[in-house]
């Protein structure tokens, strides 16, 4: 029987693999960056300008020590962020409008919205 | 508390739905229930890994490694069901017969379980991570444990188990004649709609290209956040705003599998009549 610890860590050596193999697809494209930080179980900023007919890259900053769902049904996304950790979701390209988001863990403090110009 | 409750109930519903179709597709096929219960008990132990590797998956393939991960199991489990549904198709009609006559396909049997095992598995490992993630966020707050959500929590957990439970217990009430093509076609878009959902994540790693970006908008008709919407995308994967490439993978699986079921079918002779599809 092996011990848990080093069973996760050849679970994760696994997975490792499996990714490197499917990995190479993204990054290629040269896409928008917008950055957004989560502290005190609140969006900062609450509000992202971005336009519109353009892939946009989103990196979500956790700063607080507890998990965070990254949910919005206008953008068709769900992300689980981890305590202290960085994310990428992926969105658009995206017709003019307004596109709401929540922290799902927190929904009512975690609250935002992306705005499509 | 019933914010918390709300949600635990929308993670643990999709699962406990899924157990209970398989449960219920099962039923005549000897020594399922042990199969079964190792299939909990094995996703509940992969919950907990994942929930503490969450960090770490997200970290690969530069960020999108939660993605790919879903992605990866929510296309093991379409495979997984995929084969269920050909492995009924052929076998259904002597389950349906007698359950003595199964005797010769107990060697098959024990195939089709471990297969059972996996899609029960995976499907409590998915949606349970993120109950534990949700709950540890509660139990981690600032200030200790809130005793409210906690209880919202376990509240949540047993109402989604109640509803898999219900539709266990209704899915036996249907006459055994046309019983097996009934849990066959609930089988059947259960797995079309976790392509669409695999898809859905690998667009937003940015495998994929959405293709159409929204395809539809049926967010004021019946949106999915709603009670039926939720049962709605549970059961057959119902979204209000599905990209187009989420619907290619959808229709694909869809006929997949279904002409695979017609087609042995037809060759599996003393096949009591059934429902058209």
């Amino acid at each position: 029987m092996e011990p848990p610890l080093s069973r996760a860590l050849s679970l994760n050596a696994a997975l490792s693999v499996a990714f490197l193999l499917l990995a190479p697809v993204p990054a290629s494209a040269a896409e928008d960056e917008y950055k957004l930080v989560i502290q005190d179980h609140k969006f900062q900023p609450t509000e992202v300008v971005v336009p519109s007919g353009k892939k946009i890259k989103l990196v979500i900053e956790n700063r607080d020590g507890t998990p965070e769902e990254f949910e919005s049904h206008a953008l068709n996304r769900e992300k689980v962020i981890a305590g202290k950790s960085t994310a990428t979701i992926f969105i658009g390209p995206l017709k003019p409008g307004r596109y709401p988001f929540v922290g799902e863990y927190n929904e009512k403090t975690a609250q935002g919205v992306i705005v499509v110009k | 508390m019933f914010a918390t409750a709300i949600i635990v109930f929308r993670e643990i519903l999709e699962a406990a739905l899924i157990v209970g179709i398989v449960a219920a597709a099962t039923r005549a096929i000897p020594g399922r229930t042990r199969w079964l219960s190792a299939g909990i008990a094995a996703g509940l132990m992969g919950a907990g890994l994942v929930a503490l590797g969450t960090e770490r998956i997200a970290d690969l393939a530069s960020g999108v490694g939660q993605e790919l991960f879903n992605a990866a199991v929510l296309g093991i489990a379409v495979a997984m069901l995929a084969w269920h549904n050909l492995w009924m198709s052929s076998h259904g009609a002597a389950l349906a017969a007698n359950a003595r006559s199964v005797g010769g396909a107990i060697r098959d049997g024990r195939r089709e379980c471990s297969v059972l095992m996996i899609i029960v598995g995976l499907a409590v490992l998915r949606e349970g991570s993120e109950t534990v993630l949700f709950l540890y966020g509660i139990a981690a707050a600032e200030g200790g444990a809130s005793w409210p959500m906690l209880i919202g929590g376990v509240a949540g957990i047993v109402a989604g188990i109640a509803v898999g439970y219900a539709l266990y217990a209704g899915l036996l009430r249907i006459p055994l004649r046309w019983f097996f093509a009934a849990t066959g076609i609930l089988v059947l878009f259960l797995a079309a709609g976790m392509a669409s959902q695999a898809a859905r994540f690998l667009i937003q790693a940015d495998v994929l290209p959405s293709l159409a970006n929204p395809l539809w908008d049926t967010s004021a008709l019946l949106p999915q956040t709603s009670l039926i919407g939720t049962l709605m995308r549970s059961l057959v994967g119902y979204e209000d705003r599905p990209a187009g490439m989420q619907i290619v993978f959808y229709v694909l699986v869809l006929i997949a599998i279904g002409s695979g079921m017609k087609w042995l079918n037809h060759d599996s002779p003393a096949r009591p009549s059934r429902a058209a599809s």
